[in-house]
Parts: structure tokens; sequence; C-alpha cells
């Protein structure tokens, strides 16, 4: 095997430009990789094709210089991105056979710096999950594994992270709604970024909460998501909540010195019954920032306890309008149809079989938080405490703290099945750090931080100020150079 | 509060999803346990507090109000499960 898909993309991009390597070298090696990890299940739709395509157009625009820095990098595209003429399901059965007459800003942008698309990664259902195992297509498999067990990569972008930490592509592009960039990412031991509410266009992205909704990069260090990010921001004219604020170069702002800058610590994110690893995890990762020069503040962010709840009111009600146009008439699956059937038969047949059963919940739990009488108590409440939630960090940082520094995830990955007899809300616990962050719309990275006493990978989240993903990348940076993570995953698959 | 098999199936319906009899108990009690989850919020004050409508200030683009885009019906109708004659083609609406 080779060892080309191991490149980061920033070796990667100076190996293609000192002509050490072509990106069609790259991209066979990166389609080997995949055809040998289909136990791992994380590419789902393959575009071999396109992709050398695509490689061999990259490479004429290399030697013609002046390439931008994606230009012949391998990429995955999970699956909640439309592409033009591949399928994009979401990881559900009622977009079965939905090929899109168009691209999504994001991939489009992507594609017009020069990366190349190896294919579509698995998820969770319409982006519904934390451990990628609602997926039509099936679970995804982390690339670690420790003893018999096969464990989740975590979700909802279960099928970018395993890909990325298993070396099948150099990056990937996620989704992040409550966490389901940062907990994946800190799942696998790699690096993922959501981006301030607004930086990534949502144009063509399969929608779940749009209040919520962002895309972001997931790759193999701080360094490789500040080159994704750079060429996935940006205002379209297609998405009205997309910021027409400049991009800053963010891959030139990271110095990693953080000498003067202020981290909090919220005194909140410490929870009962957290498992003693991933407290003594933070306090490094604290250390090591107090050691690069930072200043470390305990703050308080006193609604925290209200995120979770507060999240499970708006996304699904969010949902539930979005995902009102599967309706059998225009795209994807529709139910057979009994004679005599009418129209309501056919958007209720139809929903029933195209939707998994956590869709399903939250389709229904919208829809009831919603309705007549019950608007007032769950959803405009709910509304309330989300602008409650915010102003705790607003009051945080206009008290000069720079970044907020909390775990990402409260355990380890764990294996697949294991949550199958639990009631659905112990697997909502997996975003309690990660989901305050999509609530007050800011940016939030996950950075591997060290492995737990079995070896696996833990993560530590920064949390920035809006629009200013260029400090906190700068931040991230520091942390990643501290802690020395290197960790890889043995290959088994 | 507390849902109940009648409620449940309302809701089904409300959100066009068919859920079989045998399954509105266990729907029911799925919907009572996320719910009760739900119920925390009551205990936080928000006396005085606006709901929020954007996370992000800011006043959204305007534009002309013109045509950008169109004359694309076959590629409207790609996808459709069932397209005739340039339409999607649905059961029978009314009697």
């Amino acid at each position: 095997m080779s060892d080309l898909p191991k490149l980061t993309i920033a070796a990667a991009r100076d190996a293609l430009r000192k002509g050490e390597v072509t990106s069609v070298e790259l991209t066979e090696a990166c389609l080997a990789a995949i055809d040998g990890a289909e136990a791992l299940g994380a590419f789902v739709h393959r575009t071999p094709e396109l992709a050398l395509e695509r490689a061999r157009a990259a490479d004429e625009r290399l030697k013609a210089g002046g390439a931008p820095d994606l230009c012949g990098i391998p990429l995955g595209i999970k699956d909640l991105f439309c592409t033009e003429g591949v399928p994009s399901q979401a990881a559900s059965r009622i977009l079965e056979g939905f090929r899109p007459e168009y691209e999504s800003t994001v991939t489009a942008q992507l594609r017009d710096a020069g990366a190349v698309m190896l294919g579509k990664l698995n998820m969770d259902e319409f982006a519904m999950g934390s451990s990628n195992e609602t997926s039509v297509y099936g679970p995804v498999v982390n690339p670690w594994k420790v003893d018999d067990r096969q464990l989740t990569p975590g979700g909802s972008s279960g099928g970018s992270a395993a890909a990325v930490a298993a070396d099948l592509c150099l990056g990937a592009t996620g989704t992040d709604t409550g966490g389901s960039i940062r907990q994946p990412a800190a799942f696998t031991g790699i690096a993922g970024l959501k981006p301030t509410y607004g930086r990534c266009s949502r144009w063509g992205i399969v929608a779940f909460a749009s209040s919520l909704d962002q895309a972001g990069p997931m790759a193999k260090d701080v360094r490789d998501c500040a080159i994704l990010l750079k060429a996935m921001a940006g205002h379209d004219p297609k998405d009205s909540t997309s910021a027409d604020l400049p991009v800053p170069d963010f891959e030139a702002a990271l110095t990693g010195d953080i000498r003067g800058k202020t981290i909090g610590i919220p005194r909140e994110y410490r929870m009962d019954g957290m498992p003693e690893e991933i407290e003594a995890l933070w306090a490094e990762g604290r250390q090591m920032l107090e050691d690069a020069g930072a200043r470390i503040v305990d703050i308080s962010l006193p609604h925290t306890k209200y995120a979770l709840p507060t999240y499970y009111v708006i996304a699904p009600a969010e949902a539930s309008s979005n995902l009102a146009r599967y309706d059998g008439v225009r795209y994807g699956h529709r139910a057979k149809l009994a004679q005599g059937d009418g129209i309501v038969d056919m958007y209720e047949k139809t929903r029933a079989e195209g939707f998994g059963a956590e869709v399903k919940r939250r389709v229904m739990v919208g829809t009831y938080v919603l309705s007549a009488g019950f608007y007032d108590a769950y959803y405009n409440r709910a509304r309330k405490v989300r602008a409650l939630i915010k102003k705790d960090f607003d009051d945080a940082f206009a008290e000069g703290v720079d970044a907020i520094l909390t775990p990402a995830t409260p355990s380890a990955a764990f294996g697949l099945g294991e949550m199958a007899e639990a009631d659905p809300v112990q697997m909502y616990l997996n975003d309690v750090f990660t989901v305050t962050v999509n609530l007050a719309g800011l940016p939030g990275i996950s950075v591997p931080a060290g492995v737990d006493r079995a070896g696996l990978p833990l993560g530590l989240q920064l949390i920035g100020r809006p629009w200013e993903e260029a400090d906190l990348l700068s931040t991230a940076y520091a942390l990643e150079r501290a802690a020395g993570f290197v960790s890889k995953p043995r290959k088994w698959w | 509060m507390s849902i109940d098999r009648d409620t449940a199936r309302k809701v089904a319906h409300l959100a066009r999803i068919r859920v079989e009899e045998g399954d509105l108990d266990a729907l029911a009690s799925e919907f009572n346990t996320i719910l009760g989850f739900i119920e925390q919020l009551q205990e936080v004050d928000v006396e005085g507090v606006e709901p929020m409508v954007s996370v992000t200030p800011m006043r959204l683009k305007r534009r002309e109000d013109v045509v950008t885009d169109g004359n694309q019906q076959a590629r409207v109708l790609a996808n459709a499960p069932d397209a005739r004659e340039g339409f999607f083609a649905v059961p029978k609406v009314v009697e």
C-alpha cells in the first residue's frame, strides 16, 4: 500500500509543486486505499472516473503555475452535500436514486479550487445521530480498535472522520448541527472545525436544522483545516444567511503564538460522572496553554445545562419543517400505492418507508412542539433559553476571554450497538459539550490531545469569538503542538 | 404533560408519517422520554427575554426582484418518481 494517502494536505501541496508527485498518483493511491477499506464502510458512493478526470486537469493546472492550494488534493465529501450527477442521499432511503442537477456552493468552491472528489462519505441519516448507526448504508466502523469490539467513529460525520483517520483521503467535508464534526473528529484522533454560523454557504447542503447547520473541514491537523476552510468559506448570494465578510488567509494566521491571550475554563462543563481521564486531559490542556503563555481564567456559562434540552426542541422543530419536502413528489422514493389510495396515503406511506426510526422520531417531536397549544410552552421558550445561552458566551467574551477550552466529548469512542437498548436521550448526551456552540453560532474546533487508558483518542475543544476562526485556529495550533498527538490507528481492515 | 396513544396518532398524522396502530404505544412512550428531558426548560427564568430570531446580528441581503434562473423544466423533473407531460404526477387530489 502506498504511503501517499498518509500525506497532509500541506505536505501534498508542496510535493505537487516540487513535482515530486502528481495529482493522478495521489488520487490513484487514495482510490486503492478506499478499495482496500470496505470493512470501514466510510465511502458509500465512489467516483473514481470523475476523480481521475479532475486529477488530470489539476496536474495540467499545476504545470501552468499559480494554482490554488487545494489543486490536485483528493478529498472525501459527506453525503449531505449535493454533488451534480453523483448520488447525494443524506444516508436516507427517502433520497434513494437522487442525483442532483446542481452542485452545493461549498463543493463547487472546492471543485473550482482544483480539489479532487473521491466519492461520497457515510453519515447518520439526515445528520441525525452521534454514532453513524442511523445510516441507511449501515454504520461506519472506527479505524481505531483496541479489542474485539467494533467502535463507532461518532456521528453524524462518521464517514468523513473514519476516512481521514484511516488515510483514505487527505481531508473531508463535514457538517455540524450539534457536534457532528467535532465529536467524530475527537473519536478518531483528527482535527475538525465548525465555523461561525454563516461562514460557509448552506446552499445545496441537505438541510437538517437551518439555524444551526454549518459546514466545516475535517483533516489530519489544524493547518489542513485552515487550508480547507479558506476554500470552503465565503459569501454566497444563494444563501442569505452566509456572511458578506472577507475570508482571511487562515493558514497565514497560524503563528501558534498565544502569549497574552486569555483562555476561559467554564466550570459548568465539569459534569457529574465525567470519566477521570476526560477531566485529566482537560487539566493537561489547561496547563499546555498556560505553559505557552496564555492567561487562564475560570469562567461561568450558567445556562449550559439547558443547552441539550433547548437543542432537542429547536433542532427537531426545524427538521420537521425542512423534511416536509420529502413527500414522494419531486425526488427520491415514492411508496407503492394500493388501489384507491389518495395523496395523503402517498405522503404517509412514502415517509413511513423512506425515513428511519430516529428521523421519524425527531420529525414527530418537532411537529409536536410546533403544534397549536404547545408552540409557546416549548418552541418559544426554547428560543428564549437559546438567547440566554448565547448571552453567557457574549458576557465571557466581553470580559476579555479570547477562547474557551472544554473537553470535546464526555467519553472516548464506544462500541457499535452498545447504545441500542438505551433510550434516545442517552445518545443525545454525546453532544453535551458541543451543542452550546451551535446554539450560540460560534466557531469551535476539536483537536486530538491524548489517548485514554485503552489507547483510544480523546479530543479537546476550543471555542472562539464569532468570525475569529483565524485566531481560534492559531490557538488550536498551539494546543496541537503542545499535545504532540501523533498516534495512528493500527491497520486491521 | 404525558402523551397518550391518541396524541401520538394525531402527531404522526400531522407529520404525514404512517404509524401502525400496534406501534403507537411505543411511540407515545418515546415521546414522553424526550419531552420529559425537554421539561427542564420550564425551570429557566425567561422573564423579559426575547426569543432568538437570528443567531448572528445580520441584516439579510436584499436583491432586485428579478428572474435570475429558470427555463430548465427537464432538469427540474429529472428526479421525479413520476413525471408526465412536463408535470409532476400524483394520485387524484380532488373527487
